[in-house]
């Protein structure tokens, strides 16, 4: 199989009647990550959404080969469920979760919407489930978690890459990768 | 297969295990009404069951309202459409399971709970038989135009009013046939019905599913 492949020709991004960016183009091969950093409101998040072919981009392409997997603000789990049974849900859709998270096995049981925020996210990386060799897109992936989780996500992501997947990160926070690039999304604002 | 089978456990699961309201609401919605027009008009039994067979359609058409703001806006702020479009699966496919799901957590307890609102209006074991039929015929078109503006009006602050007052008028049809089939019992009227309740189940899927890929372009 082939290895997968996103690149970005020259997008541009409008949401309203202001262009959050313009002009951005860059190219990633299986095992390379990209941190996509800027302040509130630069565009960091439609970026991804725009990577993963769920918003238009206002101009220029993304042309990309393989699975996605998004994770973002969002927690798509049943919240009157029991955990293992929300994630379960996606279990069935995608044959198998393959992420573990053993912090998370010990609330299987509480129901989605008792969890705290970090849990929340926690269940939110196991519920985009990337597939190997797959693209990975991570909105904001550390908001919430506590050190020990933070390091934990960031050594799966290393996983991720190394196994031959590729990882977009939007984040203002420091990453800790090996190779990871960095766009700043602010020298791309018109 | 299991996909469509994992799809509308989930869907079956929400609308009966009450994580999202049980379909015990638009049911007794149903029974009260029944249960109510008597008072209302007094019991005058020769009136009760002529004008009865009407109010219980009309009954079941508000009822089959009742759900709607829990059909698409919860999974679409959750992110599930997000999520079943990266994998692949289209709207149309998710929403045409939950217009099943949706039918089956209304339709046959409606039906059922008829029984006991023709009896209490009354109706002659005739109209109650073309009542039934009319609901069989009915009742998914109805789901089907609630599904429909149910994904239309998910990103409005005021959808489910507003579902409400857009769903009376595309239910006329259903209504004048379905009811008026009670009037001329030579079956033309189900027929009818029956056919604009097919053709709404066939658009449903596709204009919810426009409506929710319009939503998150928005």
């Amino acid at each position: 199989m082939e290895g997968a492949r996103l690149a970005a020709h020259d997008l541009a991004c409008r949401r309203g009647d202001r262009v959050l960016f313009a002009g951005l183009s860059f190219a990633l091969t299986p095992g390379e990550a990209l941190q996509v950093s800027g302040a509130n409101g630069t565009g960091k998040s439609s970026l991804l959404r725009i990577l993963a072919g769920l918003l238009r981009p206002f101009a220029g392409a993304v042309e990309s080969s393989g699975p996605i997997a998004l994770l973002d603000g969002n927690l798509p789990l049943d919240e009157h469920l029991p955990l293992s049974e929300a994630l379960a849900f996606w279990g069935r859709i995608d044959g198998t979760l393959s992420g573990r998270d053993a912090g998370l096995a010990a609330i299987d049981d509480v129901p989605v919407r008792f969890l705290s925020t970090g849990q929340r996210k926690r269940a939110a990386v196991l519920q985009s489930n990337p597939r190997r060799g797959g693209i990975w897109l991570l909105d904001e992936p550390l908001n919430g978690l506590d050190t020990q989780a933070a390091r934990s996500l960031e050594a799966r992501i290393a996983d991720h890459c190394a196994d031959g997947g590729i990882a977009v990160i939007a984040s203002h926070q420091p990453f800790a990768l090996p190779g990871l690039r960095t766009i700043a999304l602010a020298e791309f604002a018109p | 297969m299991s996909l469509l089978a994992a799809l509308l456990r989930r869907d079956l699961g929400l609308l009966f295990g009450g994580g999202r309201g049980g379909p015990w609401l638009p049911v007794l919605f149903f029974v009260a009404v029944a249960v109510l027009f008597p008072f209302a008009v007094g019991p005058d039994a020769p009136l009760l069951a002529r004008t009865g067979g009407g109010v219980l359609w009309v009954a079941a058409l508000l009822a089959a309202i009742l759900p709607i703001d829990r059909l698409v806006a919860p999974d679409l702020e959750a992110g599930f459409f997000d999520q079943f479009a990266l994998r692949g699966i289209s709207e149309e496919l998710v929403l045409a399971v939950r217009l099943l799901a949706h039918w089956l957590s209304f339709g046959p307890l409606l039906l059922v709970a008829a029984l006991p609102g023709a009896a209490l209006l009354g109706l002659s074991s005739g109209t109650t038989r073309l009542l039934l039929l009319g609901l069989v015929a009915g009742t998914p078109g109805l789901a089907a135009i609630g599904l429909t503006i149910s994904a239309l009006t998910a990103t409005l602050r005021t959808g489910v009013a507003l579902g409400g007052l857009l769903l009376i008028p595309l239910a006329v049809p259903i209504l004048i046939f379905g009811a008026g089939a009670l009037a001329n019992p030579d079956g033309a009227g189900l027929a009818l019905c029956a056919a604009i309740s097919l053709a709404l189940c066939a658009i449903a899927p596709f204009a919810a599913g426009s409506a929710v890929r319009a939503a998150r372009e928005g």
